[in-house]
């Protein structure tokens, strides 16, 4: 059964309007977008920045509610869902910024342990702190960082504090928002480990939303490329890297750099040219054709439908060939 | 990637919260201990100090009329016009200035930081409102309140503080907003909806803790000039009435006899600074300790 799917999901920030009266304005961010994730499976979804990474793992746990669209956890509507607060256990989430994610005047306990309260409210102080200590005990921190303050942690250890937060509720997804960007690439490697292990003992699903090409391919299962708000390409990860379809993560992948410096300077750079459009004013065509290289007039006219372009492949482009 | 994720870390050796290094460093600035010992001083005397005399600040003695600072018991500081013991006087409207001090700080600053709190997490169209009315409360003419309000009260100390609560919450209320605006936006505000907290829990849980350190500051400040618009409106008869007497009022009298004997000027003129200097200075300790753009 899938555990997570959106439909046309569309989400978009209200902004206030130019004049001291006027009414405020939408500002989207997401549009029509749809994704089904099944239990113990990896999402990568890549995308530069401003693409609506964030936002869209923020929409899909209804942290910010959608304006468009559904998202149906387990086949259930999460707008309906009752008592949705309670249900947060199963779906929780992990930050960009490892220490901003965790409350300086808190000991990390009390961090770890503070959702037990609502999801499971007949749990003993006790206990649930004894399952805080058994979670950071999951992500690899002894007992003894249990009354210490997030100050006190480097990076790669506060994290690891939020991934104990996620998973002390035991549950079936986290969505990973760029987790391991502001760390060192060798802590880096420790997160990521860290998750698949987790991911294996719990079968946990994730959404692991990412700048970085070489990290979404080290974790993923599927690949899901944003541009501008929308879909571009989506394809199962082996297929992706092989040969990505769409101009725009062809783009992407070309702007990782060389790690040899001698090949990387004999390297001819394809960097983008072109404007990104602007998000309130977007074009009429597709979201790529100021930039893309092949863009024709068809493509700054008429927006391409996100097909099949290959079996269990997807690309909204006018260009590919099934 | 062949890093082992099971090498568990151990933590570093202890180290104290930020709390408990705030007040470390609070405690190595010599002039704001000092100050808290002699306030401390201060209120003990204030509070226990007329139980040593035989008699209380609204006893006359008629054998002691005007009598001057003769430093003898018991009159130590001489009497008022009406034969009524100064220091004993003195001592016992400290107590009504500093309780009015003290809780009329504390009332103001509960609400004014719930306010804020809630206005700055919040946010949007209902944040707008609320600070909107607080801008128009700013606006209101303060005397103009007590005396509107000692009247809708009947006149008595309960107007009076109603009155200084009223107009003294708003400042508290702005300062937390803001905070708590910064605050809202940080990605552990995130993490405890994510948790399934309420927006009552992450306000009372997350936001107000956080302000605290602004919150201590700006108490400590808000503390004096509790005492002193007490003292003000005192001073200029709709505050504390004779006989009850509080350093305003003592002050106020003392000032028409202020030419022929200035002692009774003196008297609570010296102790209302001395208490306004040690809580500024404590306050001025407690800033520097508590900055966060000082670390």
């Amino acid at each position: 059964m899938t555990l997570l799917e959106s439909r046309n999901l569309g989400v978009g920030y209200r902004i206030p309007g130019t004049g001291l009266f006027s009414a405020a304005r939408m500002l989207p961010i997401v549009h029509d977008l749809s994704l089904t994730l099944d239990p113990g499976r990896t999402l990568g979804v890549v995308g530069e920045s401003g693409c609506g990474k964030s936002t869209l793992g923020r929409a899909l746990l209804r942290l910010i509610v959608p304006s468009d669209g559904q998202v149906l956890w387990q086949g259930e509507d999460m707008a309906t869902i009752p008592d949705l607060r309670r249900r947060r256990a199963e779906m929780q989430i992990i930050f960009q910024d490892p220490v901003a994610a965790l409350d300086p005047r808190m000991t990390l306990a009390k961090i770890v342990s503070r959702p037990l309260a609502t999801f499971e409210p007949n749990l003993s102080r006790k206990d649930a702190r004894a399952r805080a200590v058994q979670a950071l005990e999951q992500v690899g921190l002894s007992a003894d960082f249990a009354d210490r303050f997030p100050h006190e942690l480097s990076g790669g250890q506060a994290q690891r504090v939020g991934i104990a937060r996620a998973i002390v509720g035991r549950p079936k997804l986290i969505i990973c928002d760029e987790p391991v960007s502001a760390l060192d690439v060798s802590i880096q490697a420790q997160v990521i480990n860290l998750l698949m292990e987790l991911q294996e003992k719990m079968g946990l699903a994730l959404v692991f939303i990412s700048h970085n090409l070489a990290v979404v391919r080290h974790i993923s299962h599927d690949v899901m490329v944003m541009c501008l708000g929308r879909v571009v390409e989506q394809a199962p990860r082996s297929e992706f890297y092989a040969r990505p379809l769409h101009p725009y993560s062809q783009a992407l992948m070309d702007a990782v750099p060389e790690p040899d410096p001698r090949r990387e300077k004999g390297r001819v750079g394809t960097a983008l040219a072109g404007e990104l459009p602007s998000v309130l004013n977007p074009p009429p065509g597709c979201v790529f054709a100021s930039r893309c290289p092949k863009a024709t007039d068809l493509c700054r006219q008429t927006r391409p439908e996100l097909r099949t372009v290959a079996p269990g492949r997807q690309a909204a482009c006018h260009f590919i060939e099934a | 990637m062949s890093v082992d994720v099971l090498s568990r870390e151990t933590a570093p050796p202890p180290s104290a919260s930020t709390l408990r290094l705030q007040f470390r460093r609070f405690r190595k600035n010599h002039l704001a201990m000092a100050s808290v010992w002699l306030l401390a001083l201060i209120v003990l005397g204030c509070f226990f100090g007329p139980y040593a005399f035989p008699f209380t600040g609204e006893d006359a003695d008629f054998d002691f009329i005007s009598a001057p600072a003769h430093f003898q018991w018991p009159h130590l500081f001489g009497t008022d016009e009406f034969g009524r013991d100064l220091l004993v006087r003195v001592l016992e409207g400290g107590q009504v200035s500093l309780t009015i001090g003290f809780l009329g700080a504390l009332v103001a600053g509960v609400i004014g930081v719930l306010y804020g709190a809630v206005a700055g997490f919040v946010g949007g169209r209902a944040d707008g409102l609320m600070m909107r009315a607080v801008e128009i409360l700013y606006g209101f003419p303060y005397v103009i309140l007590v005396i509107l309000l000692s009247l809708l009260f009947g006149g008595g100390n309960l107007a009076l503080f109603a009155a200084i609560v009223f107009t003294l919450w708003l400042t508290p209320a702005v300062i937390v907003r803001a905070q708590a605006q910064s605050l809202a936006r940080r990605e552990f505000i995130e993490a405890a909806r994510a948790g399934g907290m309420t927006g009552r829990q992450i306000v009372l849980e997350h936001i107000v803790p956080n302000c605290m350190s602004v919150v201590i500051v700006y108490g400590s400040l808000l503390v004096p000039e509790v005492i002193l618009s007490e003292s003000f409106l005192s001073f200029l008869g709709i505050g504390i009435k004779e006989p009850q007497a509080s350093w305003g009022n003592l002050i106020s009298s003392g000032t028409s006899a202020m030419d022929s004997d200035l002692r009774l000027l003196l008297l609570p003129g010296v102790l209302l600074a001395l208490v306004l200097l040690c809580l500024n200075f404590i306050a001025d300790g407690l800033r520097d300790a508590f900055d966060p753009n000082d670390r």
